[in-house]
């Protein structure tokens, strides 16, 4: 039922307005005398000039399409972990098909880390 | 009741997140609407009681597709789009008359096969959305279908890996 | 809960054993980087497939609770999609080292797309059905991009990724509906689901954007835009394959879909109609267009839409005839359309002379490499559909089936569109054998080698088309068996 979700989205919007609020009460209690220095931003001494648009290499891409695809594999796991008690439950072997059913699907996913490994797609070359 | 009254905040949500997403010259700016539009739409499937797809909706599409979204945006480098001076009737004039088009293919489908029913009740669906049953169909009836699964998601590795890495070209 | 699972297995088992050999493919591959036996093993995998759904072809069966079809018209559809991959897995090896891209991976990728095609072939529900689609559709986008510092390999690859989703959407949309209206994703029970709900407005609707999907997915006209350009910058033989597998687990899975989810009466009624026009349409733009082709692979991409239409009539028929006429055609298609562009491939020597496949650059090649011109000759007369050949016998049940379901100006339509495709089919012969090798441009008439496996699988390939031609007998016969005359076989 959604009302069981009140609570989660009373935390949320406890959060949104605590950080709301807190941006804005800084902005009201504390003291603010801009300078030239003082409003640049910290870049470790060095200057920082020019746009924030730096062009990303396509490495970082790679990393996330990886990230990707085990995210989705995490999506089929859950269920597994939520459902694995009903089939201690039913008996009869049960529990270790669906372990079987799991650690194949597993293991399909393992190859392709070993491949992504020995293949340096994880490799920042 | 409630149900309802949420319905309607985040449907309203939805829809002004597209919009926004649609209106919006910046792209990432347009990234950040669609995000909005995701939350909101994980909100709706809670309110029709799918809670694991509304929980797989923000994990997957709010987190990991919108972060590829803005990889994207970041990798070729885009610019703002310059804003629209005036508004272009011809572009007006299409859009009307596509969406009335639309709607009188849409009558003709309702008048020759019926009207569109009502949909089954919250309480009906819910059974077919608990996560442990659908824990359960996945590991058996649908045992060897997660399997091919697993295949596209590897066939989706190597792919990402020939496609991306140097020493392929 | 388990006791369906080892008999279940063992009736998806020629899948899984595809699956099985490119996972070990990646595995060799990751050890052993690019080993020259990764296509052996390819190769046998793909054969063990063949013989297990040998075995399964008259012995109809469901697995998984009704997800998936075993034996029988799936076995068919998966025996001709095995063929395909075979014959584009050998051609492949000579074409891929010659281009430099001879990767493991691409014979992996090719063992994926295969399992995603049977899967696809054998599907007995909504899941099962999108499932193997896009395990296919992924497996190709990366395919036709592999040849990633050529521009055009990439244009195709990113126009084919982004439609090819695209239509996806539609195809969800559809399983959404049709899920909606009928409460259930097998394709046995949505007859009687939708009985119980009659929400027909939004059967149909599902019906309607399923069909889309589909129509997309074997390029027929006006979903075909996508066609030329993808398969003018894909690798020639991976073009070949995915101009033939992907299409016949496509169409295979679009009959079973026809034959087993929807009504008879919708079939016999809107569905009919809509077929019956996008095959006609499909026909005639596919063959027209093909005639101002200069590019040989373009004008064999046009010729796959045609092709595409032609199937299509046995589909409108909506008949077991009709069905097993198509299944006929999509193994004859198979057949001469991989031999077709290994033929091309064969004829791409090196990197520059004959990438291009201008139709000039084919001047005289029949007198410099005999196999390529007779075969393609065979390969072409086949596409034509000349008698005594496997394509003559595939257009004659399809066409026969469509006047047989009263659809007598589809065939009159179809007959007429096959004759103007003898006219861009036979030029290319015309140029291969009767113009003289001067009019090709310098560049092409150097002298270039023949691998051995290229010329024994064309060679297979022509002689299977000539087999199939002289006593398809048996294949007919198995063919439509399956399907029942305009009856459903719900269910087992």
């Amino acid at each position: 039922m959604i009302t069981d979700f009140v609570p989660l989205f009373i935390m949320i919007l406890l959060a949104l307005g605590l950080a709301l609020t807190l941006l804005k009460l800084q902005q009201w209690l504390g003291p603010y005398q801009p300078g030239k220095i003082k409003g640049s931003p910290y870049e470790s001494g060095q200057d920082p000039v020019g746009s924030a648009r730096e062009r990303y290499s396509i490495k970082f891409y790679l990393v996330a399409m990886i990230f990707i695809v085990f995210d989705v594999e995490l999506v089929f796991l859950y269920p597994w972990a939520v459902s694995f008690g009903e089939f201690l439950q039913a008996g009869g072997g049960a529990a270790l098909g669906a372990l079987a059913v799991v650690g194949l699907f597993l293991f399909i996913l393992v190859v392709g880390l070993i491949y992504d490994i020995k293949k340096g797609g994880l490799d920042w070359d | 009741m409630l149900e309802t009254f949420l319905f309607f905040v985040f449907a309203v949500l939805s829809v002004v997140g597209a919009l926004g997403m649609l209106i919006s010259r910046s792209p990432v700016a347009a990234a950040l609407w669609m995000v909005q539009v995701m939350l909101a739409i994980a909100c709706l499937y809670l309110t029709l009681n799918a809670a694991f797809i509304g929980v797989v909706q923000v994990l997957v599409y709010a987190g990991a597709i919108m972060v590829l979204f803005l990889f994207v945006i970041m990798l070729l480098n885009l610019e703002d789009m310059p804003s629209v001076g005036g508004i272009d009737w011809r572009k007006v004039v299409a859009g009307v008359l596509g969406v009335a088009v639309l709607a009188q293919l849409l009558a003709l489908v309702v008048v020759r096969f019926g009207a569109i029913p009502d949909a089954p009740s919250a309480e009906e669906a819910v059974a077919a959305t608990d996560v442990p049953y659908l824990g359960v169909a996945l590991l058996t009836e649908h045992a060897f279908t997660l399997q091919i699964v697993g295949v596209l998601l590897l066939a989706a590795t190597i792919g990402a890996v020939v496609l991306a890495k140097k020493r392929f070209v | 809960m388990y006791d369906f699972l080892l008999a279940d297995t063992a009736r998806v088992l020629p899948i899984l054993v595809v699956a099985a050999v490119g996972i070990a493919v990646i595995l060799l591959d990751a050890f052993r980087n690019d080993s020259p036996s990764i296509p052996w093993l390819a190769g046998a995998g793909l054969v063990a497939a063949f013989v297990l759904e040998g075995f399964k072809l008259y012995d109809p069966q469901v697995a998984f609770f009704g997800q998936v079809y075993s034996g029988g018209a799936a076995a068919f559809a998966n025996m001709v999609v095995l063929l395909g991959a075979l014959g584009s897995v050998v051609l492949s090896v000579p074409y891929l080292k010659r281009i430099g891209h001879n990767y493991g991976e691409v014979h992996a990728l090719i063992l994926f797309a295969t399992v995603g095609m049977m899967t696809l072939a054998s599907a007995g529900s909504l899941i099962t059905l999108f499932v193997g689609l896009e395990t296919m559709s992924v497996c190709l986008y990366v395919l036709t991009g592999l040849v990633r510092e050529e521009k055009g390999a990439n244009e195709s690859a990113l126009k084919y990724f982004l439609l090819g989703a695209f239509s996806t959407g539609f195809f969800l949309y559809g399983i959404a509906l049709l899920y909606g209206a009928t409460g259930t994703m097998l394709f046995s029970e949505m007859v009687e689901g939708l009985a119980v709900t009659e929400r027909t407005g939004i059967f149909v609707g599902g019906v309607a954007l399923l069909l889309i999907g589909f129509l997309f997915k074997v390029s027929a006209v006006p979903f075909h835009m996508w066609t030329p350009d993808v398969y003018q910058g894909a690798p020639t033989t991976l073009t070949g394959f995915m101009s033939t597998a992907s299409k016949a687990a496509a169409f295979a899975a679009l009959v079973v879909v026809l034959a087993r989810a929807l009504p008879v009466d919708l079939v016999a009624g809107e569905v009919q109609i809509t077929l019956s026009v996008v095959a006609a349409v499909t026909m005639v733009v596919g063959n027209v267009i093909a005639l101002a082709q200069t590019n040989v692979k373009r004008m064999l991409a046009y010729s796959s839409i045609a092709h595409a239409g032609y199937i299509l009539a046995g589909l409108a028929a909506g008949t077991g005839e009709g069905y097993g006429g198509a299944l006929f055609y999509l193994l004859a298609y198979t057949v001469m359309n991989v031999g077709a562009f290994g033929v091309l491939a064969a004829l791409e020597w090196d990197k520059e002379q004959g990438a291009i496949q201008d139709i000039e650059s084919l001047a005289g090649s029949g007198y410099r490499q005999p196999i390529l011109g007779v075969t393609m000759g065979v390969f072409l007369f086949a596409l034509t559909g000349f008698p005594p050949l496997a394509g003559f016998i595939g257009k004659y049940l399809v066409f026969a089936a469509a006047v047989d379901a009263g659809l007598t100006w589809l065939a009159v339509v179809g007959v007429l569109a096959s004759v103007v495709s003898a006219y861009y089919y036979l030029r290319i012969l015309v140029v291969m054998w009767m113009k003289p090798e001067t009019d090709a441009p310098e560049a092409a008439r150097q002298p270039f080698a023949l691998a051995t496996s290229t010329t024994v699988v064309l060679s297979l390939c022509a002689l299977l088309l000539l087999i199939l031609g002289v006593m398809p007998g048996g294949v007919i016969e198995a063919a439509q068996s399956y399907f029942d005359a305009g009856a459903i076989v719900a269910g087992r």
